[in-house]
């Protein structure tokens, strides 16, 4: 659409602006549609999964009734909860009521389990925001100090640490920050998230002294992996950009290396930097379970493994549900991102 | 496109011997493939290099349970790297749990491999409908973290070796599909596949005869850090009570073991599991981060 506004052919520089704007429109028109599509289907495959996985395998009956009810006591909880239905119209109920947002009642507090998720869902967000933070604060600086000395004594001192932060594994760096910053430190606390403040009406332990410093560790221990990860890219982005034309251009041109560096290099290498953190950001809350299960903080992480041990199912569904619909927005957004940015995303997603 | 290359490397060596050349040139990359091995060795003989059977009752004392590394019991054993809360040595349940660590790795890794490399070779030959809908699945695999999926997954399941490896591979199958399939779909327009066509060979010999092989660097970059990973996410599963039942501890949940004991000062029990999984996963990484580098036809020039 885009190829129809031709300089060569004879026509007036705005009316070409208004074309361009145009196929710009329609491209971006087409490949929402297509994601939102995609992301509905995305989601009815989960809530599918989910259904059967959870209501097909094992009866719930099994965990509510109590061990000596009778056989008609089993069918009438059976009748009051729709078991005896076939199905598929358990499922379409499963849907209904899922779209209004009841996804049941947890077994464990007797609370919808959507309000439950919900209520620790601002301590996993607050985590995950402070993690990812940090790892854009130090990794992008790292990541540039070592691309521009490539081969040297800090560039292999980097490389070698994001290597080990990529091998070490989560769960245990945290039990080695709680030992030394904690235990034998006694710098910081090791569990709960401290004093809570409010702010523009949002409780947040950023708020309070005692509550960053309850964040810290935690927020420490789930940014250290994408840290890794976002020094891998600054660097290798660095190294790609330096030897390229406009670089040398700009050197010729007697731009100082700050300026090259802060505009030039940065500028070209921030666009996939931003994707990957907007796609990091639903792994951080995935993994924001581990960081909580240890620090015992109390987000919707936490639940989820409590809730698996203790078979609340309900809070098993709701959290997948919950999480997964985040996820698909997250990499709807990031998408929409990249295909305003890239031209070449919004064509190869048309052709495909 | 390659040729260049192909001339370069026809002389005297095999594939494999050249690989080893380019490999050898780095000092670190050779310890780390080292390491490897002895880990590998050590875990496979763990039977014979255990000073104690951690899973037989019989020589486990409680009286000896939570001795700090260095001590001796009345028998006269030593225990290196000290005891757990079940008065087991440390050092032995180590061994024994790397074994396990090592064990779903590997195999939840060849799996992983063989489904992602056969559905990756499917879609890219076969094209159309078939392609779009393997790769559907491969794109809805890799838009959710790895962990999330494996806790779905067990939380379904339940524990148990078989069900990790399970989860462990259906987290893996992906990233092996979308490498090949990529790979395979360049390879597919090269003239041996032509030639081998108007050989007049079948498509599945064609497939896994002559374009698989080709495949295989990528394939055995991503195996490295994919069996690292493995390796991570198992014992990440398991101290979060979801993967192996605690009668057979891998390294996770030893250290998951160790967690109370950690708040109290007793870091042993923690500590040491912990160390051996990080240079564990270290090395492998190391040793795939090095394939990567001379593998990658982008980054061939950097020594």
């Amino acid at each position: 659409m885009g190829d129809t506004c031709n300089r060569a052919v004879e026509m007036p520089v705005h009316q070409c602006a208004i074309l361009r704007a145009k196929g710009y429109f329609l491209n971006m028109l087409v490949f929402v549609i297509r994601r939102l599509l995609q992301s509905g289907l995305v989601l009815w495959a989960v809530s599918m999964v989910v259904f059967l996985g959870i209501y097909a395998i094992g009866n719930p009956v099994d965990i509510l009734l109590p061990d000596d009810s009778n056989g008609a006591e089993r069918d009438a909880a059976m009748r009051a909860l729709g078991l005896d239905q076939p199905l598929w119209t358990q499922y379409g109920l499963f849907v209904w009521k899922a779209l209004h947002g009841d996804l049941g009642f947890s077994f464990v507090y007797n609370i919808a389990s959507i309000d439950l998720i919900f209520s620790r869902m601002p301590a996993t967000l607050e985590l995950a925001f402070c993690a990812l933070l940090i790892a854009v604060a130090l990794g992008i600086p790292l990541g540039l100090w070592a691309g521009l000395k490539p081969a040297s004594r800090v560039d292999n001192w980097i490389v070698t640490g994001s290597i080990l932060g990529f091998s070490l594994p989560g769960f245990w760096q945290g039990l080695m920050l709680i030992m030394i910053f904690s235990v034998s430190l006694g710098w910081l606390p090791s569990n709960g998230r401290g004093e809570l403040g409010t702010v523009f009406g949002i409780q947040t332990s950023l708020a309070t002294w005692d509550g960053i410093r309850h964040l810290l560790l935690p927020a420490l221990n789930l940014s250290l992996f994408k840290l890794s990860l976002i020094i891998r890219l600054t660097r290798a982005g660095v190294r790609e950009t330096m030897p390229l034309d406009f670089i040398k251009f700009a050197r010729a041109k007697g731009l100082g290396g700050q300026r090259i560096v802060g505009v030039h290099v940065l500028k070209n290498i921030l666009v996939p930097i931003i994707t990957v953190v907007g796609m990091e950001l639903g792994s951080v809350i995935a993994f924001a379970t581990v960081t909580e299960t240890i620090f015992a903080w109390p987000g919707m992480g936490k639940l989820i493994i409590d809730s698996i041990n203790k078979l609340d199912r309900p809070v098993v569904v709701a959290y997948l549900m919950v999480v997964t619909l985040m996820f698909i927005v997250i990499n709807l957004v990031v998408d929409l991102f990249q295909a305003a940015l890239d031209p070449r995303v919004r064509i190869k997603g048309l052709s495909k | 496109m390659s040729t260049a290359a192909d001339i370069h490397t026809a002389p005297a060596r095999t594939r494999w011997q050249q690989l080893w050349h380019d490999y050898s040139r780095n000092r670190v990359s050779v310890w780390a493939l080292g390491f490897c091995v002895l880990l590998l060795l050590a875990a496979m003989s763990c039977a014979w290099l255990a000073p104690q059977n951690p899973y037989d009752l019989a020589v486990i004392d409680m009286f000896d349970s939570r001795l700090p590394p260095g001590s001796r019991n009345p028998q006269g054993m030593t225990y290196w790297l000290g005891t757990d809360g079940q008065g087991r040595d440390m050092l032995s349940a180590m061994l024994y749990g790397l074994r396990l660590s090592l064990f779903v790795g590997a195999v939840s890794g060849a799996l992983g491999i063989g489904l992602g490399v056969s559905l990756g070779l499917i879609a890219a030959y076969w094209g159309g409908w078939v392609d779009t809908v393997i790769m559907r699945v491969v794109d809805f695999m890799l838009g959710f973290p790895t962990i999330l999926i494996a806790l779905i997954l067990l939380s379904l399941l339940g524990q148990g070796v078989d069900k990790v490896i399970f989860a462990l591979m259906m987290v893996q199958w992906a990233y092996f599909a979308r490498a090949v399939r990529s790979t395979a779909l360049s390879e597919r327009n090269k003239e041996y596949v032509e030639a081998a066509i108007s050989l007049g060979l079948s498509k599945l010999r064609i497939v896994f005869g002559h374009i698989l092989p080709n495949c295989m660097p990528s394939i055995l970059v991503i195996a490295t850090v994919q069996i690292a990973h493995a390796i991570s996410t198992e014992a990440t599963l398991s101290f979060l009570g979801l993967g192996l039942p605690i009668t057979e501890p891998s390294l996770g949940l030893l250290i998951a073991n160790g967690f109370a004991f950690l708040l109290s000062g007793l870091y042993w029990v923690s500590v040491f599991p912990g160390l051996l999984l990080l240079v564990t996963i270290f090395c492998i990484n190391l040793v795939g981060d090095r394939l990567r580098d001379i593998l990658n036809p982008r980054s061939q020039r950097t020594p």
